[in-house]
């Protein structure tokens, strides 16, 4: 075993799950919330875009709006590289990402009285 | 989670924090169809001490798995449940987990009732509608909810609760009693 390769001093030793998104940590996707909604767009794959296997499987299951979360999830990868993968698909707009309902302002009072009574149902 | 494409979906977000072990992810699990989620993290050089790292030299990051649980009251109406991570070296995550929370649990244990400490004080600065729920384990001494109230030095309106976690029935109790409470918290915030 050599010594782990260093991309350059401020970098830090590669990560492994990072490889899919090309190293790359940090992408317009960082600010989608862990609950914001992802729904793929009609928009077509162009061959050149480098949209990769893991981001067509993205495409494939948020047809339906689906949670950053539950791709995260559904797809087994974490969330940062989940991240960066959605940041890239929106960049070549081919998801929208719909921020969460609650976060300004609360939600209201006729959806928390439904929540109650759907928990209290369970 | 599909929705409906027709109708604006809902998804709103309930934090269930409290010290290590004290059963957040049984919690989620009771109530929940539970999932995996985890992501990868930097370690802070606080983490490096305590996580014995020799012999993987050059690793610093860490997978952190989050407790991850999702209730769906309606198509459109979803529920998500998000333990936060107990450990202190984790706590630079807690920002993005409480940003648009509707509000939080705070499992106590109370034979180690200072563990939930940071995270009362976390939600209290933050002004995050929590509840602290003592979650009575085999062997530990009952304690009544107000005997908690006052060890805790909460707020009156606080809602403090004693709980099973294993059980459904009491975790649906919880999450009864949280969601109230953030409703009574939103009522009175517009009635200013």
């Amino acid at each position: 075993m050599t010594e782990p390769q260093w991309l350059d001093e401020e970098a830090g030793p590669i990560v492994r799950p990072y490889a899919l998104t090309g190293g790359r940590t940090r992408s317009s996707g960082d600010d989608f919330d862990l609950i914001a909604l992802v729904t793929a767009t009609d928009g077509q794959v162009k061959d050149d875009s480098g949209v990769g296997p893991e981001q067509r499987r993205i495409l494939a299951i948020t047809r339906e709006p689906m949670s950053v979360a539950d791709i995260a999830s559904e797809i087994d990868l974490p969330l940062g590289v989940v991240r960066v993968l959605l940041g890239d698909l929106h960049d070549h707009e081919l998801i929208s990402v719909r921020p969460p309902a609650q976060v300004a302002p609360l939600p209201s009072a006729h959806i928390l009285k439904e929540v109650i009574n759907g928990l209290r149902a369970l | 989670m599909a929705f409906a494409p027709s109708e604006e979906p809902v998804a709103l977000k309930i934090l269930v924090a409290g010290g290590f072990g004290v059963g957040k992810t049984t919690l989620v699990g009771a109530i929940s169809e539970i999932r995996p989620l985890r992501t990868e993290e930097v370690l802070s050089d606080r983490g490096v001490g305590v996580d014995d790292v020799d012999g993987v030299e050059g690793k610093t990051t860490t997978t952190v798995a989050m407790d991850f649980g999702r209730i769906t009251i309606r198509e459109g109406l979803v529920v998500y449940l998000f333990g936060t991570p107990g450990q202190e070296r984790f706590w630079f995550m807690w920002d993005e987990l409480s940003y648009g929370a509707l509000g939080a649990v705070v499992l106590a244990d109370t034979r180690r009732l200072t563990d939930c400490f940071p995270s009362i004080d976390y939600f209290e600065q933050r002004g995050t509608p929590f509840i602290v729920a003592v979650n009575c384990f085999d062997g530990a001494d009952k304690h009544e909810p107000d005997d908690v109230r006052v060890a805790l030095d909460l707020d009156p309106e606080v809602p403090v609760l004693l709980c099973d976690v294993r059980r459904r029935a009491s975790a649906k109790v919880v999450l009864v009693t949280l969601v109230e409470h953030a409703l009574k918290t939103l009522t009175a915030a517009q009635s200013k």
